[in-house]
């Protein structure tokens, strides 16, 4: 496909994913070139020499992000990218492990020292444990958070808020209370593609089509009805009003004379 | 913390103690919300441990919650002192997934205003920075210069800071002529006038020099190591520069200097930024006698809306426009990292699909996360007020390093 954006445009991928297979040999799980990017999956424990190998023989000297991804969905959950960037051959490369929430993956604060701080902030908004880190604490969240909030089974609204209470003159934390429910639109087309049930669309997506019948039930006859003699009884009493009397217009004996004075009618006399 | 035997010869027999003080989180030269706790020995820094986050708004959990549309005034947000720049990486990536060609007047004015933003945003930098060490007068000159490009930014978009100009396809609308002949007018006149003035005050001076020359240095391979991109990678002697090495619009186009330092101090990181700002001023130049006519913003109606001119005669742009202002466009699975040479360094945007019409993952790389990183190491043996030099050469913004 030809190259139509204009994203920056640093060296070409040709031939590096068979150099980098090769030499990272039986660490490399996948590599796969999509959009231009080169997306290298390791094995989680050798990550660490798997980096190392890219640093130093393969003049990737700068790391410049660690950035996690969740997948509910998949049996390890959390994907951990590491962007890296050569100076030298002016090159990026996307370096993934997969990781769960107990299995921990190995720190490469001992190549990079800022990877400190990256791994730091991944296993703040993740909960991924980097074995080997000397200083894992949360980074971005609150002193004393609770949960992963980049997770995505976290609600976008937390659990928790804080105002400043005039009473007990501090900060003090509350369950987050909403005045009205926080609105998800999603404006996904019902005939292209979206996999869910409308509201009010329940019925319609769950009800099975009926058993095939030998003969189409009919309710000609009263006792096709299956609803019961008493039932039937019950049915047949004439409820509504008999039909008005032709002679007398439709008109009770009793009934009041008209009181307009529109000249009266034919019938009327 | 031990207790320890003052060595020094000069002052006797008395006995100091490590202290640890609080600087920030609400402190005029931290720049924003910083809290570093330090740890010094009398006035020297042992050991700094800056805590961050205190500015931490969740933006790219906000932006999974949004349609590609929606979520890009988050960005102007992020940095918001040079809020193009943080908009120039976010459509790249998503015309990169959309493999999206953008129309070249549209490129001339991404070019234009993300030079236009760097300039106004190291004005803001050069200023607190020189105003941190000691002098007022330039960085209330340089915010003359930043209240001009502000007037640019509103005149373009409408907004002073926010712009949210930059779209996926192009830009939101065209400049009128005036503005671009303005924009040369205040190249030629104003800034120069303004901006060399300011700077004929600072460069030179005695107690400027003395507060930040051999400042918080480092070598090229800690600068390396320690992930520095931007103003700080160059000012350590290395020529790395985005818009050069991995030319993005119409940067290919334009022919301009990279400025290195050679001592790799917080004095060679603020010299760094003033020849950028001639620098931008170069580029501008250039982007404005070459823009060609024609539109701002792909044609590509799945993409990018359709004018309201367009939508009172035609009734597929009024679709096209209900459907891309309620649903928004769908992106092809995939994922991206692109990086941009923003005004503080490398800014990044990994953006994640799943082909539906919300980003699944969006991590931003802020610049300062780096750099702020580094703060222990580069202050390390210097005296307290030597902090906030190098904060300030470090350029950071919390709305960034936050996120």
């Amino acid at each position: 496909m030809p190259v139509l954006h204009s994203a920056p445009k640093f060296a070409s991928n040709d031939g590096v994913l068979e150099t980098l297979s090769a030499a990272l040999g039986a660490m490399l799980l996948s590599g796969v070139e999509q959009h231009g990017e080169l997306v290298l999956t390791v094995a989680r424990d050798r990550i660490e020499d798997a980096l190392r190998l890219l640093r130093d023989d393969h003049e990737y000297q700068q790391l410049m992000e660690i950035a996690g991804v969740d997948y509910p969905s998949r049996p390890e959950r959390f994907e951990v990218v590491y962007m890296l960037l050569s100076v030298t051959k002016n090159h990026r490369l996307l370096v993934k492990v997969t990781a769960a929430e107990n299995t921990p993956v190995p720190t490469v604060t001992t190549l990079w020292p800022n990877a400190g701080w990256l791994e730091r902030e991944v296993f703040d908004m993740y909960g991924v444990i980097f074995a080997g880190n000397p200083d894992l604490r949360r980074i971005l969240t609150d002193y004393g958070f609770e949960g992963h909030p980049f997770r995505k089974d976290f609600p976008l609204t937390g659990y928790v808020e804080l105002r400043y209470s005039e009473e007990d003159k501090r900060v003090v934390y509350e369950p987050v209370k909403l005045a009205q429910d926080l609105r998800q639109f999603d404006f996904m087309s019902p005939w292209e593609g979206a996999d869910y049930v409308l509201p009010g669309d329940e019925k319609a997506a769950e009800a099975a089509p009926p058993p095939p019948v030998a003969t189409p039930k009919t309710t000609d006859a009263k006792a096709d009805t299956g609803a019961g003699d008493k039932a039937n009884d019950k049915a047949a009493e004439t409820v509504a009003a008999p039909a008005p009397d032709k002679a007398t217009g439709g008109k009770d004996a009793g009934a009041p004379k008209d009181t307009d004075s529109r000249p009266a009618k034919e019938d009327d006399k | 913390m031990s207790m320890q035997l003052e060595q020094s010869p000069t002052t006797g027999d008395e006995v100091i103690t490590n202290y640890t003080i609080n600087f920030g989180p609400q402190h005029p030269a931290a720049h924003g919300v910083l809290r570093m706790v330090m740890e010094l020995d009398g006035e020297i820094i042992e050991r700094i441990d800056p805590h961050v986050g205190l500015l931490h708004r969740g933006t790219e959990k906000l932006i999974e919650h949004k349609t590609y549309l929606q979520a890009l005034p988050y960005f102007d947000r992020l940095d918001y002192c040079s809020p193009l720049g943080m908009e120039h990486s976010y459509v790249l990536a998503i015309e990169k997934l959309l493999n999206l060609e953008v129309p070249l007047r549209a490129q001339y004015l991404r070019v234009l205003f993300a030079e236009l933003t760097r300039i106004c945003n190291h004005m803001l930098n050069m200023g607190s920075h020189v105003m941190d060490v000691g002098a007022m007068t330039p960085n209330l000159w340089l915010f003359e210069v930043r209240e001009d490009c502000l007037n640019f930014f509103e005149r373009a978009s409408g907004a002073r800071m926010h712009s949210a100009w930059f779209r996926p396809g192009g830009v939101h609308q065209d400049v009128p002529l005036k503005l671009l002949t303005d924009i040369a007018d205040w190249l030629d006149t104003r800034l120069p006038r303004l901006f060399e003035d300011a700077m004929s005050l600072v460069v030179d001076n005695r107690i400027f020099k003395q507060r930040n020359v051999d400042i918080a240095i480092v070598s090229k391979e800690d600068a390396l190591a320690w992930g520095f991109s931007g103003p700080m990678i160059r000012a350590a002697g290395i020529p790395w520069d985005l818009r050069k090495s991995q030319p993005y619009d119409v940067y290919d186009r334009m022919d301009f200097e990279i400025p290195v330092g050679t001592n790799s101090d917080c004095y060679d990181r603020f010299m760094v930024r003033v020849e950028e700002v001639r620098q931008s001023a170069r580029i501008m130049k250039q982007c404005l006698a070459e823009m060609p006519e024609g539109p701002v913003a792909s044609d590509d109606r799945k993409v990018v809306p359709p004018k309201r001119g367009e939508m009172k005669q035609s009734m597929e742009s009024l679709i096209h426009h209900f459907k891309l202002y309620t649903e928004g466009f769908h992106v092809p699975e995939g994922e991206v990292y692109v990086a941009t040479e923003s005004p503080k360094g490398e800014f990044g945007v990994y953006l994640v699909s799943d082909g539906s019409n919300k980003p699944y993952r969006c991590k931003i790389r802020p610049t300062a996360f780096s750099h702020l990183q580094a703060m222990d190491f580069m202050s390390k043996g210097h005296m307290l007020p030597d902090a906030t030099a190098i904060l300030g050469a470090i350029d950071v913004v919390f709305g960034e390093c936050d996120r």
